[in-house]
């Protein structure tokens, strides 16, 4: 397998891409959306681009099946990282009660 | 085996840049790709505690971080994150350069993502004394007007440690580019070799990811508060 080029149109269209998801991002968050609305497009946005900036500025899409697997990992891993500790801190307050009634 | 590789050694001319313990360029270039990433990794989780850190305070204080974050230029971090992003489409230039072998392209974009990276660091320097003439560098001497300055100062505290982390990050960037831009200059990359221009371009995009998160989290996310 050799080394694949990515042809200057490729970067320049994701680069198009980001700069419209980055005016997007601050575009939006000037509106008051209800409940978690906000943060919610403010994360996906930003989850979009970090992907595009992996899969064409980082070459992952077409780097070989190892870089690929390696890559998935560490991003699982942080997955697990933040939604274990946030299941901790979210679901604390709803045992306390209970917690209490046992006592 | 053994004889074939000793034969290969002394027969075949090899590239000068080629290691001994390669069977090829390729195979070499495909291990530098994969340490690289593998060092990614590590700074992934690095500034994921960070980002868990956040997570939490702001889903304790959510009102408290919106107000404080109104104390932060949100014209200056877009101008940051438009000026970085640009680097990374240089950077990403710079690579494609190294690899069809234009030598004077390559350098002109290196240095371009160069002058780029300093833009930004010069940028955060601006905001930074904003925020030390404001009182707002968590301390003793901590002052903050709004209610909950306790709080606040978590906030503060967040946002020093993550963009300080950050432009470190960008420091040591700007360090590696100038010895990519003096070895380029010297002539050492070519199609066949050139991981260190690749390998460096993957640290670069990866510290404009990293602020592709930092900005609407700490910038963006009291916008819609207060206008």
């Amino acid at each position: 397998m050799s080394e694949h080029i990515v042809p200057k149109k490729t970067y320049y269209a994701v680069f198009g891409a980001l700069m419209v998801l980055t005016a997007l991002t601050v575009f939006v968050a000037r509106f008051d959306l209800p409940g978690i609305l906000n943060i919610t497009v403010a994360l996906t946005v930003a989850v979009i681009k970090a992907t595009l900036v992996v899969l064409y500025f980082m070459h992952v899409r077409y780097s070989s099946r190892l870089t690929q697997v390696i890559v998935a990992a560490g991003i699982f891993w942080l997955v697990i990282m933040l939604v274990l500790t946030a299941s901790d801190y979210v679901t604390r307050n709803l045992l306390a009660p209970v917690a209490r009634i046992s006592m | 085996m053994a004889q074939s590789e000793a034969t290969a050694q002394h027969s075949v001319v090899h590239h000068p840049a080629l290691a001994h313990h390669f069977e090829n360029l390729e195979q070499q270039r495909e291990a530098s790709t994969l340490g690289m990433w593998i060092f990614l990794i590590t700074e992934i989780m690095f500034f994921g505690g960070l980002f868990l850190a956040y997570s939490i305070y702001r889903s304790w204080y959510p009102q408290v971080f919106a107000e404080a974050s109104h104390h932060l230029d949100i014209v200056l971090g877009g101008i940051n994150t438009v000026v970085l992003i640009t680097s990374s489409l240089t950077m990403a230039l710079a690579v494609y350069y190294s690899q069809v072998g234009n030598q004077r392209k390559l350098i002109l974009f290196l240095v371009l993502t160069l002058l780029l990276g300093l833009t930004f660091l010069g940028i955060k320097v601006v905001e930074y004394s904003h925020k030390f003439h404001d009182g707002l560098i968590p301390g003793v001497h901590f002052r903050y007007d709004g209610p909950n300055p306790q709080q606040a100062q978590i906030f503060f505290w967040l946002y020093f440690a993550m963009t300080g982390l950050h432009a470190l990050h960008m420091i040591i960037g700007a360090g590696i580019l100038s010895f990519l831009i003096y070895f380029a200059w010297r002539g050492r990359y070519s199609p066949e070799y050139h991981s260190p221009v690749e390998v460096s371009g993957l640290y670069w995009h990866f510290v404009d990811i990293v602020w592709i998160f930092l900005f609407p989290l700490l910038y963006l996310v009291g916008f819609h508060v207060k206008g």
